[in-house]
């Protein structure tokens, strides 16, 4: 008989055995694994001196607990955004105000040397000033967010996250290990879409990916806690302003987890129909952050990469912004043409033309989104230092008719609107589909301008 | 069952390590490191091979392979990390790299990294590798922490009921890690003998394997895991289905440096990327 014969023959005598030991051959089998193990482990290990339970069990049963668990976790994370709002705030100011004197000594020096009134425009107050803006309201709340983050993350805090959140990704039909890949998302969505490899199954895998922009990112974050500093903290007593900004930007958090739940369930029960699959999620033990490896992880891989990516897009977006408002076309700068056209949209979603055009420019990377947002404001209105909180506010409220409605549908746009350029480029990178890409891209701009268009018409029916 | 020496005579390692030389550029000697996360397998990889390591992917997938070398009394070691995992048996592609490597790659010995704290939950993966290899030493790691907790492990109990030497490790300071690699030295040189302990499957499951195993050691003569395959069969494991039809398997046997060879020649490739 050939060796293929022979081959077959098994195959066949092994599928008639299996026939008659029925299905669950694999139960069995593990069954006796374990009852080995569980034998094997028993003579081995003396747990005669083993404490009844440690420090790290009890620990982990009130943080892991169904009733603290969730709580807890919100606990946390409103603390953390509570220090980065408390304590960004002063090296913001001081970082712009030193900044944008800068700009306008090196102007005036430039001009006192001869250079062309255009290209000492374009030089500093367009590149110069797109990273002057990068650079204040970013670096202060990276600075202090990171770190803190990185902390809980050596702690092993994370997989405690998982571990609390698993049941409502079941519930929607999705992997566990979502909520890994969805912390992941919080530093950057483009890391968080690479990070859903750990997820075996291609199904819940896209599901991960499609969804993970539902998670505010770095870039997205001092987009919210300038909003939530200047329209939430300003309605309430200077006492509680900050705890009540950190509050916010936890609800648009715990909303950005919502509408992850709720499309990753609409998924499930559409295009990517599946059941969840099973999986082994360990608890590591607590361990003591190092604090070296800290610094290093969160200031130099983590705050000095997003903030040299968004110095990156923001010069180059600076020099754009200063060329669309300083082109004129037919007496009308080019930048007031295009948020005059995009007025109408903008206006229906409870936002306006300089907002939208914001987004389309800052498209590259959500991080310069404020950065633009201001430039646009500035180099068409008044030409003045806005360096605090309280002149932005000015400006914006006052120049700009910013209400309530504006900075509510502001964070729910910046939360839900479509990935960065670098995510969607990730997005195709790991899917290498066309199809998954665009869907991934469009999906939340969709739903973006869907729940702010409800938000706004809602609102002004309401008042 | 003693297979596992029994092979060790009739191939003797001489030969095979003169042949893997060529192979494996300068390292004679292969060695697979399994173990589930968090046990310490990392630490213990990084204490072994210190700089000595290239980090790169595993053909065709997303997981990361790292690798690295050790010398150690005139022979130098090749060491493959393989991915962390819990089982071998469900389908998830880092179970199905490791457990591809333990029966394909032919490691000449796999060390094991378990939790002195979690030895139940560990061992399952344990007698997983060794249903499919007979050369393997077990490196109880993480033992300061079961004193802490006031456990104690009982290395001879464990060694003897496995079959395979235990060791017992402190990779992060290093302690234990010399006796260690002496063991994994004296496993492959054939000086320390084992004989894996197998786990019975429940009695039908049992009587198919004995209906089975002997068609298959019949089929590829000299297969130190007939019993295994039997059951991978049994169970409806694709993979080995493949392995069988392709001829996979029974050239596991008939050319026993075959397939090391080839995943040497992977090996050197990726480590020089």
């Amino acid at each position: 008989m050939s060796q293929a014969a022979d081959a077959q023959a098994i195959l066949d005598r092994s599928d008639q055995l299996r026939r008659g030991l029925g299905d669950n051959v694999r139960d069995r089998i593990v069954e006796s694994l374990y009852t080995a193990a569980e034998q094997i482990a028993g003579r081995a290990v003396d747990r005669g001196l083993e404490r009844a339970t440690s420090l790290e069990q009890r620990v982990d049963r009130v943080v892991t607990s169904r009733v603290f668990g969730l709580p807890i976790m919100l606990t946390i994370l409103a603390a953390v955004f509570w220090l980065t709002i408390l304590g960004a705030n002063v090296p913001s100011q001081m970082l712009a105000t030193m900044l944008f004197a800068v700009e306008a000594k090196a102007a005036a020096w430039s001009a006192a040397v001869g250079a062309p009134e255009w290209l000492v425009g374009f030089v500093w107050h367009g590149v110069f000033r797109g990273l002057a803006w990068v650079i204040s309201v970013m670096l202060p709340p990276m600075a202090i967010f990171f770190p803190v983050f990185t902390i809980l993350e050596d702690l092993g805090y994370l997989p405690r996250v998982a571990f609390n959140m698993d049941w409502l990704f079941r519930g929607a039909g999705a992997h566990g290990k979502q909520a890994l890949t969805m912390a992941m998302g919080f530093g950057c969505n483009a890391a968080g879409v690479i990070a859903t490899r750990v997820i075996d199954s291609p199904r819940e895998r896209l599901i991960a990916i499609l969804t993970n922009n539902f998670v505010p990112c770095n870039g997205r974050f001092p987009t919210l806690i300038m909003l939530a500093v200047i329209f939430v903290a300003a309605a309430f007593p200077p006492a509680f302003a900050s705890l009540a900004a950190a509050g916010a930007v936890v609800g648009v958090v715990v909303l950005g987890i919502f509408f992850t739940l709720v499309v990753s369930w609409a998924l499930t029960r559409t295009v990517l129909q599946g059941e969840a699959s099973a999986f082994t999620l360990e608890l590591p033990p607590y361990r003591r952050p190092s604090i070296l490896r800290i610094l290093y992880t969160s200031l130099i891989d983590r705050t000095i990469f997003v903030l040299w990516r968004a110095i990156l897009t923001a010069a180059p977006a600076g020099a754009v912004i200063w060329i669309l408002a300083n082109v004129d076309w037919g007496g009308v700068s080019l930048a007031d043409h295009a948020s005059n056209w995009l007025e109408p949209l903008g206006y229906a979603i409870g936002l306006d033309g300089v907002i939208l055009l914001a987004y389309v420019i800052a498209i590259p990377a959500n991080e310069i989104v404020v950065p633009t947002l201001m430039m646009c404001y500035l180099s068409t209105g008044m030409m003045t230092d806005v360096t605090s909180y309280d002149e932005i506010r000015r400006v914006l409220v006052d120049e700009h008719g910013w209400t309530m409605l504006t900075a509510v549908n502001l964070m729910l746009f910046s939360l839900l609107h479509n990935p960065c350029a670098t995510t969607i480029l990730t997005i195709w990178k790991e899917t290498r589909s066309g199809k998954w890409t665009t869907i991934g891209a469009l999906m939340p701009l969709v739903i973006a301008f869907a729940v702010t268009f409800a938000t706004a018409t809602i609102w002004r029916a309401l008042s | 069952m003693i297979e596992g020496s029994h092979e060790c005579q009739t191939c003797p390692a001489r030969a095979q390590l003169e042949q893997m030389g060529v192979t494996l550029g300068e390292h004679d000697r292969l060695v697979a490191l399994a173990g589930n996360p968090n046990t310490g397998k990392s630490s213990v990889f990084n204490a072994l091979t210190g700089l000595r390591q290239h980090v790169g992917n595993w053909t065709g997938k997303t997981v990361t392979r790292a690798e690295g070398g050790y010398s150690y009394a005139g022979h130098k070691y090749k060491l493959v990390d393989l991915p962390g995992t819990y089982s071998l048996l469900s389908a998830s592609q880092d179970e199905e790299i490791a457990r591809d490597f333990l029966l394909f790659g032919r490691p000449d010995c796999t060390v094991v990294v378990v939790d002195a704290t979690a030895l139940e939950r560990n061992l399952n993966l344990v007698l997983q590798v060794l249903e499919i290899t007979d050369r393997a030493v077990i490196c109880v790691n993480l033992m300061d922490e079961a004193k802490r907790k006031g456990m104690k492990v009982d290395l001879r109990s464990l060694s003897r009921d496995l079959g395979v030497p235990a060791v017992g490790t402190v990779a992060r300071t290093k302690e234990g890690l010399a006796d260690l690699v002496r063991t994994v030295g004296e496993v492959i040189s054939g000086e320390t003998k084992t004989s894996p302990r197998r786990a019975e499957p429940p009695e039908e499951v049992r009587k198919a394997v004995d209906s089975l195993a002997p068609m298959i050691e019949r089929f590829a003569p000299g297969l130190p895991n007939a019993r295994w395959v039997a059951m991978r069969l049994l169970d409806g494991d694709h993979r080995v289905r493949q392995a069988l039809l392709s001829g996979e398997l029974a050239e596991l046997e008939m050319s026993q440096l075959g397939p090391v060879e080839e995943k040497s020649n992977l090996i050197a490739l990726q480590g020089s990327q």
